[in-house]
């Protein structure tokens, strides 16, 4: 008997089983990794660029500095990724010519038309732990190359070797300790530098900006970063903020209805619009198409009302069936819901009530330990 | 048969004006317009209400997110100083300004800005570039590029934010699109309008709207400022939940319209409905609905200690 994943999906949502395991099995599959082949470039603003088409969005700065990506698309994909980021290397060098011309001593003849090596990836950042966002970890790292010297390069041989790959702690958490059945990640997909608090800063200004991540606690999973271009203005999002379906809440990895509506919230506070509520700060979902703070805010009014909704329904004492019955994102559907495939609305509102506390609710585990540190 | 000489130097004039007109006359749209309300005054000026969606080929998810709406939304930060959508605006009670772009070598008209008050600039490209692709950002003005047929300029729009059908929370998708026909005969300006959304929208959309060119007319700025309009806690997004907002029909019953018909849809559209319309039940009778039922529906999280 052949089944198929919607079939698997169909009886796990019969059974009540959560919608984070089967997201947990399948994610990777998202629809927009397999909707259209090749990855696609879409110029964001300034060195900021987004790569469509390799799994999850993957927003890069391509500059002199080398190349800072947000995320690293499937584990299939890195090659197309890579060949992507020489393209871009390629159009910076045509929009930007080194001079013509230089010291007595200095020719440029001999280095016309011949093709300079690519500026190295310098830091990869993980958004959430995924695997359409997190699976090319391994091969896009060892593409690049971190500069260090000192007692560092002194005492630690291979300090240089491959990308920074930086990401909140809980993401080397949940990779190295992934749902029951699944292998660990490899050492070199994990995060080189964690943080735990609110905020990490790159130390420096990277192709002329600063970039921050920002911590959103409990969101789509629990180790959630956005990250902000802080000159580009622009804001890659994750998974918190999608263009193309509802929320998708990974319960299994600590992720909640409330904490996604946060983030969103959060996104909000960060943008200034350029004029009458669109443009300026522009948002990089994590699937979908490019957008700005008034797509976001439409999100956002989205998920608050059906979290509302849903919310009233389980004050109510009302059961996950009969909830589903009365069809809470009925005037949404059109525009975000799914009947099969990854993210269905039954898997949503399964686990927006299993979020806001309905009474049926498993508990959603407890991230486990972080190793070594407080 | 004798020529006369002003006759030839006549002829020789016409020759030069024919020839100094291209064959591909384009219609000069740029210009000054001001609004006439000819059609739907009530809606246009003092604004639709609260569930008259008769007339209008909505979806059942259209009507849904209309009843749940609430006007306060519209105080929130992100929202007051959204303009109407490129759809919408033409209905709006804003002065318009239509202004060329005009290629200095080949003379052709390239480009057409239309800008309403309280608007953004809205180019319709002419000079044939391709729409973005479709991750491209998403605009209040789309992204236009329009051709010529005989007089006409047809335009299609792509790339449109979320907007609205109506001001009454009927909302129109960002998966719309929007083709129009500018007209232009003498100093009135008509604009059909058609919007097809596979979203909210059973059947297309289709409207029209007349201008008036207007000499003396100068559209001001329009600098719009966020406050805070409203002391709520803060991430509560107004709406009514399903099945409770008291406004529905107060429309019917004002003006003694029976509620099905109020409640749009395709069928309301068509000549034919008048037919059904003299055997559905009257409205009820319109009541007063009393403030605490107003404040009542909006819903949210409960407050945090110390909010905001």
């Amino acid at each position: 008997m052949v089944v198929s994943r919607s079939h698997v999906h169909r009886l796990l949502g019969r059974a009540g089983a959560c919608a984070a395991l089967v997201a947990a099995v399948a994610w990777g599959a998202h629809p927009s990794a397999q909707a259209q082949p090749g990855v696609r470039v879409l110029p964001v603003r300034g060195n900021v660029y987004m790569l469509l088409g390799a799994g999850g969005n993957i927003t890069v700065s391509v500059g002199r500095d080398g190349v800072l990506m947000v995320d690293t698309g499937t584990e299939g994909m890195s090659d197309q990724v890579t060949t992507a980021l020489r393209g871009l290397q390629r159009q910076l060098d045509l929009r930007d010519p080194l001079p013509i011309g230089g010291a007595e001593t200095r020719s440029t003849v001999a280095g016309r038309n011949i093709e300079a090596p690519a500026k190295p990836i310098r830091y990869i950042v993980n958004t959430h732990v995924h695997p359409d966002h997190t699976g090319g970890n391994v091969k896009l790292r060892a593409a690049g190359r971190t500069f260090t010297g000192g007692n560092v390069a002194g005492n630690i041989a291979d300090a240089g070797e491959g990308a920074a790959i930086l990401a909140h702690e809980n993401v080397q958490v949940r990779l190295l300790t992934p749902p029951a059945g699944q292998a660990p990640a490899p050492a070199d997909a994990l995060p080189t530098d964690t943080y735990y608090t609110d905020t990490m800063k790159l130390s420096h200004f990277f192709n002329g900006e600063g970039v921050q991540l920002i911590h959103v606690p409990a969101a789509h999973t629990d180790g959630d970063s956005l990250v902000y271009f802080r000159g580009s203005d622009v804001i890659a999002a994750g998974d918190i903020f999608l263009t193309t379906g509802y929320p998708i809440i990974d319960r299994q990895r600590g992720g909640t209805l409330n904490g996604i509506v946060d983030g969103l919230n959060r996104i909000l506070d960060l943008s200034i619009a350029e004029f009458r509520t669109e443009g300026g700060t522009l948002v990089v979902p994590g699937h979908g198409r490019l957008s700005d703070s008034a797509d976001v805010a439409y999100y956002r009014d989205m998920v608050t009302i059906l979290r509302d909704r849903i919310k009233n329904m389980v004050d109510r004492g009302m059961t996950l069936e009969q909830v589903k019955a009365a069809k809470p994102t009925a005037d949404y559907e059109p525009r975000y819901g799914a009947s099969t495939g990854f993210w269905t609305t039954d898997m949503f509102i399964e686990a927006a009530y299993a979020s806001l506390g309905g009474p049926k609710a498993p508990p959603a585990p407890a991230a486990p330990p972080a190793r070594g540190r407080r | 048969m004798t020529i006369r000489r002003s006759t030839v130097l006549a002829l020789a004039m016409l020759l030069v004006a024919f020839a100094a007109t291209p064959s591909w006359a384009q219609t000069d749209f740029s210009g000054e317009w001001a609004p006439r309300f000819w059609e739907d005054q009530p809606e246009r000026v003092p604004g639709p209400e609260l569930g008259d969606y008769l007339g209008i080929p909505i979806s059942e998810a259209a009507r849904m997110r209309a009843d749940t709406w609430d006007a306060s939304i519209q105080t929130l930060p992100e929202w007051q100083c959204r303009p109407h959508s490129a759809d919408y605006i033409w209905r709006g009670p804003s002065n318009l300004t239509i202004s060329k772009e005009v290629d200095p070598v080949s003379r052709e008209i390239v480009a057409f800005h239309a800008e309403w008050l309280r608007s953004v600039d809205r180019p319709i490209y002419l000079d044939g570039r391709p729409h973005p692709p479709e991750d491209a950002l998403h605009t209040w003005a789309g992204f236009s590029t329009g051709k010529w047929d005989g007089d006409v300029l047809t335009i299609t729009t792509t790339h449109l934010k979320e907007g609205y059908l109506r001001r009454n929370g009927l909302p129109r998708s960002d998966k719309a699109t929007l083709t129009e026909h500018w007209m232009r005969n003498g100093e009135i300006l008509t604009v059909m309008t058609i919007i097809n959304d596979p979203v909210y929208l059973t059947e297309p959309f289709v409207r029209t709207t007349d201008y008036e060119l207007a000499l003396n007319q100068r559209v001001p700025p329009y600098p719009c400022g966020i406050v805070q309009e409203i002391d709520r806690e803060k991430g509560k997004v107004p709406h009514f939940l399903p099945g409770t907002n008291p406004y529905l029909t107060e429309h019917a019953s004002r003006h003694g319209i029976p509620v099905e018909a109020t409640r749009g849809g395709a069928e309301t559209m068509y000549p034919d409905y008048q037919e059904k319309l003299k055997t559905l039940p009257a409205p009820p009778p319109l009541t007063q609905v009393p403030p605490s039922a107003a404040a009542q529906p909006q819903s949210g999280p409960a407050p945090a200690a110390g909010r905001r």
